[in-house]
């Protein structure tokens, strides 16, 4: 820290240091092991552990270019959202939080999407970063979502979202809390027109976001070890003041008590989503139409009719 | 018996007071004091109403929590004829903090479910201070799914402090859970119409509130979390639940103002628990006329109405 980090404002500063992609300590310690990773050996490997495969978190640029064929997609725009409606303060002002959060980040808000080929699939993102404010879901979220899902529909492809949020917006007040119906209006949209809406589970996703779209996907899958769930385990333990079973609330028990339907290496995931969505999409492509059921063809056909069709044809 | 909450003290030495002389002249018919008791009674309902036209955001949550307020089984027994309940999820069990069935209210048969805190000990164990499972909110769909097959409309009263926190809760899935509930709210093509009777307690009220018309009563609340959680995560202290509940606007005044209600039904002075069965028929008059309005819209059309109505929520505030 020096006068200019303490005194110059972030834009400012922005002008000044150049962003660098090597970050200030050249070697990351595990938080599960506690063994050293150098960080070009785990850029190489998503931010997955090399010595025990812990999942450490991953920016949403570092999960686009792993996701999309040849790290080649288009950002979506950013939409336009109200910022602090409610003038909120805590010990801290809200648009200050914000502001810190956006320098930190990059971001305007905690979800980002992108569009772009998934194993030569068109195909939407949104990824959630746990790093701008919690990932918490705010109204720019809930709208991030909405306009991915539009655009979507848009263009005929699917949706995948990458969840990760602690859970509502606090500091949005019942506005944060009226994106868990506005965020299932679009995933509804995306039933309708019958294209693939597949929620990646990541750590840790809980509270609203949970309630709401991250648990509505045609098709969950989850990274290992990611805490899911509606309330948090300190919660939970307040008001049973019991300790928690081992795994709970895991990934892995999540599927086990029929939440979700994978848990999936992060190395694994562009080519199981590259599957199911061609699968998806075949289907979707040739069988939606035919699958699409007339009720009234399914009523049993009225005795008079049936009489005239057994008939024998009059001479 | 009303229990007076901290901030109606004045109100509660004045009926104190009111009480004694009333002792006073029963003991002694010499003594007269009916003046005295009419100046006191006018002074204490003055008092009453000078504090009632002040609620804070935090004294409102205390008045939305009283124990006396009127709860989903006191308006049941009053605007629901033939009332006949329907229990269980189908799947694992029945819940008994949310809890609904089939009934007429002015005639007409409706589905009407709501959360059921209790009135005592016994009666708020059994319904678990209305805090719903799992298996509440899969009831709560397969209602609405019942409503929808027979085209009947839904009436849902919202009164809980959230969803359940705990292991059996989390094992059965509570967030998928309350995630198909809103779904299901939002997928009806028949009327909903939702009254915010006491709290309205985060994911665990928008699963069955997510209506065509959301009215809450005027001293009732409705909150992304409950101000004491609020307090202690972004405060890091259990008692600046006051600043909380002041910051997040959390009444039924802040939320028509945000457009996020539809509209605010009044109470008695001194709120629903000082005159509950004036409540409860406010309340049915203001179901009633909301179900009217509703009527002869064909299912798609209630169903888009309800869709873009949520979607348009914040989208108009300044930027």
């Amino acid at each position: 820290m020096n006068w200019i980090t303490n005194f110059v404002r972030p834009k400012i500063k922005g002008l000044f240091t150049a962003r660098s992609d090597t970050p200030d300590n050249l070697w990351r310690k595990c938080a599960n092991c506690g063994e050293m990773v150098f960080h070009r050996d785990l850029a190489q490997a998503q931010n997955v552990c090399t010595h025990c495969d812990y999942h450490m978190k991953v920016l949403p640029k570092e999960r686009f270019d792993a996701l999309f064929d040849g790290a080649v997609y288009d950002l979506l725009a950013a939409p336009q959202a109200p910022a602090d409606p409610l003038r909120f303060r805590d010990e801290k002002k809200y648009v200050d939080r914000l502001k810190d959060a956006r320098t930190k980040t990059g971001q305007t808000d905690a979800v980002v999407s992108a569009r772009g080929l998934i194993g030569g699939v068109p195909s939407v993102v949104a990824v959630q970063n746990f790093a701008f404010m919690g990932g918490s879901l705010g109204m720019a979220a809930g709208e991030a979502i909405i306009a991915a899902a539009e655009e979507a529909l848009a263009s005929h492809a699917p949706l995948i979202v990458f969840a990760a949020a602690g859970g509502a917006r606090m500091q949005e007040g019942i506005l944060s809390l009226m994106q868990m119906p506005r965020t299932t209006v679009a995933v509804q949209m995306l039933r309708e027109a019958r294209l693939p809406y597949i929620v990646v589970l990541t750590d840790p996703t809980t509270g609203g976001v949970t309630a709401s779209y991250a648990m509505l996907g045609d098709v969950h899958i989850a990274e290992p070890g990611a805490l899911i769930g509606f309330a948090g385990p300190r919660v939970i333990e307040q008001t049973i003041r019991e300790r928690l079973p081992d795994g709970f609330q895991r990934a892995e028990y999540l599927r086990d008590h029929g939440m979700v339907d994978l848990v999936v290496h992060r190395h694994a995931m562009k080519e199981t989503l590259a599957r199911i969505l061609r699968m998806l999409m075949e289907g979707s492509a040739h069988g939606a139409d035919a699958s699409m059921v007339d009720d009234a063809a399914l009523l049993p056909v009225p005795p008079a009719t049936a009489i005239t069709i057994g008939r024998a044809p009059q001479p | 018996m009303n229990a007076y909450l901290d901030f109606e003290k004045p109100v509660a030495e004045l009926d104190g007071k009111i009480e004694e002389l009333r002792r006073l002249s029963a003991d002694d018919a010499t003594v007269n004091v009916a003046d005295e008791i009419q100046r006191l009674e006018a002074k204490s309902a003055q008092a009453l109403r000078d504090i009632y036209a002040r609620l804070t955001p935090w004294q409102k949550t205390q008045v939305a929590r009283h124990p006396a307020r009127p709860h989903f089984f006191d308006y049941v027994k009053t605007l629901v004829d033939e009332f006949t309940p329907l229990a269980g999820d189908r799947g694992y069990g029945d819940d008994n903090a949310i809890v609904g069935g089939l009934g007429r209210m002015r005639g007409r048969p409706v589905v009407v479910m709501g959360h059921e805190k209790g009135h005592d000990t016994k009666s708020r164990l059994k319904h678990n201070f209305g805090m719903a499972m799992p298996e509440g909110y899969r009831k709560a769909v397969r209602l609405m799914g019942l409503a929808e097959q027979f085209g009947l409309p839904v009436v849902s009263l919202v009164d809980t402090a959230g969803a359940f926190p705990g292991v059996g809760a989390e094992e059965r899935g509570q967030a998928e859970a309350i995630a198909r509930s809103t779904e299901k709210c939002l997928s009806l093509s028949v009327p909903m119409v939702s009254v915010i009777i006491g709290e309205g307690g985060s994911g665990g009220a928008v699963a069955i509130a997510t209506a065509n018309t959301v009215l809450m009563l005027e001293h009732s609340v409705y909150s992304v979390i409950s101000p004491e959680a609020c307090s202690s995560i972004l405060w890091r202290s259990p008692d600046k639940a006051q600043d909380a509940a002041n910051a997040m606007k959390v009444t039924a005044q802040d939320l028509l103002g945000l457009k996020v209600i539809d509209g605010i039904i009044p109470e008695p002075l001194g709120g629903a628990h000082r005159d509950p069965m004036k409540m409860i028929h406010e309340t049915g008059t203001a179901i009633d006329i909301a179900l009217k309005m509703l009527s002869g819209r064909d299912g798609n059309t209630l169903k888009r109405e309800r869709r873009e109505k949520f979607l348009s929520i914040g989208r108009t505030l300044a930027a």
